[in-house]
């Protein structure tokens, strides 16, 4: 582990992400046509002001933060990875686990991005870094532990860290052609996948802990969320691997994707069950309390804005389930990828859309006011999903890479040494591995 | 009832009023900055007549206000880093950047990005503040403001009493209140009170048989009555948007609404930098250069007192209240929540708030909790009285009574 093998790792890296087939330019165009999209978006927001969005006083939070709880499951769901892989030692996740890191890295950098769309002052954000800290200037104040926003800052930022160890840590070992140390690498691994648990579980607690809003003031919540995310986080998994077996030479186990449709298929039995709790716990009594919900799933006052996007998550969610009982279909390796899409967007509706939006309505005096969000909010939203895609795709190409064999670390000298036929030099003359030029 | 009819008038009439009252509250131009005239007579009746005039340091402020603030900031030996950087991100041009503005304004803005959270500043960081704010709001809006930086007062817990057996829905309160306390008037439109109006209950025959009774049939509704679902004067079946010609209306009544200055206020737990808190004298309030607009204390307000401005406020030169607190009235910015407090900038220099005053049936009564012969207190003591959504264990220190 020397300095110079750590810049050449840099430098390769960032080659064998900017280098690619016409296919691999083509999809970068593509999610570099919607940030730029997005920058304009960020710019009209920041100059106008939110009023550019549809949200309002009655509904203050909506696509953006729907969009976050959405997210933060899917970051959570890299665990199905990763706790297979080493704490029930199943050699064919072991193998892919990388891919698991880097989902959870792109998904959390998406969360982080959406955040900073839903705040009014972005500029402020400073504020929250803790007096203990020794920045120098910046002394800002955390309302710390009363505020359950605070705890999911410590948790995000806290699981991006760990993510963002362990996926370079092991690329880096791997591209040096050795094995991590376990003695490191390890703990930082276990300690990931209980701060899975966390994230999710902190963020379902910054909702439901508001009396105020009485469709989240559930302790069903924290569990509901879990479900959901180990259904729709793995169902993103499996598509994305199912490209990445079609496009690349890397190796994926018919196992693995065994292993992970069956994890979607209970959280999402289970996921159902919860939903289908909640609408006997609500709507048999009827109170006020479950106006949000009869909002969301009937309408009431004709007004029904969500209840198209809710009827359509539950037959998406229901069929994916039904579908994926049948273990000829599950096992199917060119269907899983389109029942997983369904699960997908199903709960995607379902926490985003079918989630967040409807707790503010009614409003808390009692006023309903509907929500669809603007174009600068889809512009923005549809940004940040092609920066989290660019950073996947981007990570996963070079963890692939390195996982072949086709980018490791040449050392200098022990390729003089090792070699039988000294390479030829493109640029004619003495190689600058031997003329020492590169430095010992 | 006999009150109520008395005080029948016109929806339109009482805008010529609102406007009258301002008028009468605005300061001379060019007035000096001496504070009793900024900040005007105190209303009689109010318990407190030992705090009036008393400003620890109205002398400096006095200087300040005269328009070359910024200059004495700068004169003021510097210390710390933070000023340093101040400085230095002005030469390096930064500020006009921020701003493309004036250079008098980018500096400001640049200033007020350092700013610390108003708790944690020293007493000096608080005086160059709220100079700052005078000299930028001073320019801004082209009339000589002050910025009173009042701390809550020993031995006060301020309360609130709304009779709503009194108020006719007149919403005299929501547009004085708007006028005194600079919200933005138009895209966003900020109003902090509602008047809600309550739909009278009816119980027609015709509703007898249009119940649910299950499978058995029945006509009567065994299980749910007709008349269930009809209204009653259940806060769900008020509304806020009535426009009548005339109030009050025979079929409603009217219940104001804003923040209730919880004792044990929601709002203040979630929000995660502290922007918001409780003050000593029970008003919770907000710092607005400190807020980063995330929102959280909307979402846990269950009175839904609080708003946002979405863009930047949109309040004119003519309409600005050049009486301002730091954590009162001064005018708000882009990106920032707001919400009544109880006119701490009058309040807490011993007058009355807006709403108050304006009330033309009495039905609003404010005064100091711990004192037993405040308004507010002998209201508490012979009236019903009562607060919303006990169940929240909120704690409000705004009551509802009837006579
Ligand atoms: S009424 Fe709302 S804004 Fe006012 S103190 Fe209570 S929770 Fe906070
Ligand atoms: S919007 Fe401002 S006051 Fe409200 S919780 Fe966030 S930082 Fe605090
Ligand atoms: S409280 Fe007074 S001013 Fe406000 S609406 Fe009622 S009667 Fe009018």
């Amino acid at each position: 582990m020397s300095i110079r093998s750590i810049i050449y790792f840099g430098i390769d890296l960032f080659i064998c992400s900017w280098r690619g087939s016409l296919f691999y330019y083509g999809w970068l165009a593509f999610l570099g046509f919607f940030i730029m999209l997005a920058v304009w978006g960020n710019f009209e927001q920041l100059t106008k002001g939110m009023i550019v969005t549809n949200l309002n006083d009655q509904v203050t939070w909506g696509m953006y933060l729907s969009n976050f709880v959405f997210l933060v499951g899917v970051a959570a769901a890299a665990v199905t990875i990763v706790f297979p892989a080493y704490f029930l030692k199943n050699k064919h996740m072991k193998h892919v686990v990388v891919l698991g890191e880097i989902v959870a890295i792109a998904a959390v950098i998406m969360c982080l991005l959406f955040v900073v769309n839903h705040m009014g002052r972005p500029d402020r954000a400073w504020h929250m870094t803790p007096s203990w800290l020794p920045v120098p200037i910046f002394h800002g104040i955390y309302n710390w532990p009363n505020s359950m926003l605070t705890w999911d800052v410590i948790v995000l930022n806290g699981y991006l860290a760990l993510n963002v160890f362990c996926a370079f840590y092991y690329m880096y070992m791997k591209y040096l052609g050795r094995e991590v140390n376990k003695l490191i690498y390890l703990p930082v691994v276990y300690l990931a996948c209980v701060w899975a648990l966390s994230i999710h579980t902190v963020t379902a607690f910054l909702i439901n802990t508001m009396p105020a809003r009485p469709m989240w003031h559930h302790s069903i919540l924290p569990i509901k969320f879990i479900t959901t995310a180990f259904a729709a986080g793995p169902s993103l998994i499996i598509i994305a691997f199912s490209i990445i077996k079609k496009v690349t030479k890397f190796e994926i186990g018919k196992e693995v994707f065994d292993f992970l449709s069956k994890v979607v298929l209970w959280c999402l039995g289970i996921a159902l069950f919860l939903i289908l709790s909640e609408l006997v716990t609500e709507f048999y009594a009827n109170t006020e309390h479950s106006f949000s919900l009869r909002y969301l799933v009937t309408g009431m006052y004709g007004l029904w804005g969500l209840v198209p996007w809710f009827w359509t998550a539950m037959v998406l969610m229901i069929g994916g389930f039904v579908l994926l009982l049948i273990p000829k279909i599950r096992k199917n390796l060119m269907l899983l990828p389109f029942i997983c899409g369904m699960v997908f967007v199903g709960i995607w509706i379902d926490k985003g859309m079918g989630f967040v939006i409807p707790g503010f309505i009614p409003s808390p005096i009692g006023e309903f006011s509907e929500y669809t969000p603007s174009l600068i909010e889809i512009v923005n939203s549809l940004g940040n999903w092609a920066v989290g895609f660019m950073v996947f795709t981007m990570l996963a190409k070079c963890a692939i890479a390195i996982s072949t064999g086709e980018v490791r670390y040449r050392d200098p000298k022990s390729i003089v040494t090792q070699s039988v036929d000294p390479p030829s030099f493109k640029g004619g003359g003495t190689p600058p591995w031997q003329s020492g030029r590169w430095g010992a | 009832m006999s009150d109520n009819k008395k005080n029948k008038f016109k929806i339109s009439d009482y805008l010529a009023d609102i406007t009258d009252f301002v008028k009468s509250a605005k300061p001379k131009e060019n007035a000096s900055a001496n504070f009793d005239e900024v900040m005007g007579e105190a209303t009689d009746g109010f318990p407190r007549p030992e705090l009036l005039g008393k400003i620890p340091d109205s002398e400096a402020r006095t200087e300040s206000s005269s328009g070359s603030a910024w200059n004495a900031l700068n004169n003021q030996e510097s210390s710390g880093r933070r000023d340093f950087l101040m400085k230095a991100g002005v030469f390096a041009g930064a500020a006009a950047l921020l701003s493309g503005a004036n250079d008098a304004e980018a500096r400001t803005t640049w200033a007020e990005w350092f700013q610390g959270n108003y708790r944690l500043m020293s007493d000096k960081e608080r005086k160059e503040s709220v100079k700052r704010l005078e000299a930028r709001y001073t320019e801004e809006y082209g009339k000589k403001t002050f910025v009173d930086d009042m701390p809550a007062e020993k031995d006060v817990l301020f309360g609130y009493a709304l009779n709503i057996q009194k108020c006719i829905g007149c919403r005299r309160c929501v547009k004085a209140c708007v006028k005194e306390n600079n919200q933005s008037r138009q895209d966003p439109e900020i109003e902090w009170i509602r008047v809600i109006r309550m739909e009278k209950g009816t119980f027609n025959k015709g509703d007898m048989d249009k119940g649910y009774s299950g499978l058995s049939g029945e006509k009567h509704g065994i299980q749910v009555g007709g008349f269930a679902h009809k209204p009653a004067g259940v806060v769900l079946e008020g509304q806020h948007y009535y426009d009548p010609k005339l109030v009050p209306e025979k079929d409603a009544f009217y219940f104001p609404i804003q923040c209730q200055q919880c004792e044990k206020p929601p709002c203040v737990k979630v929000c995660p930098v502290r922007t918001t808190y409780r003050d000593p004298d029970g008003i919770v309030v907000i710092d607005y250069n400190w807020c980063i607009g995330c929102r959280m204390c909307m979402g846990a307000c269950p009175y839904w007192a609080r708003r946002f401005n979405w863009g930047p406020p949109n309040l004119s030169k003519e309409e600005m209240n050049p009486k301002t607190h730091y954590f009162g009235n001064r005018p708000r910015m882009n990106g920032v929540v707001e919400k009544c407090t109880f006119c701490l900038q009058r309040t807490r220099r011993g007058r009355y708030t807006a709403c108050v005053e304006v009330c033309p049936v009495g039905a609003r009564k404010f005064g100091n909790l711990l004192d037993p012969n405040s308004e507010v207190r002998k209201v508490l003591d012979r009236k019903k009285v009562f607060r919303l959504r006990v169940d929240l264990n909120t704690y409000p220190k705004f009551f509802y009574f009837i006579d």
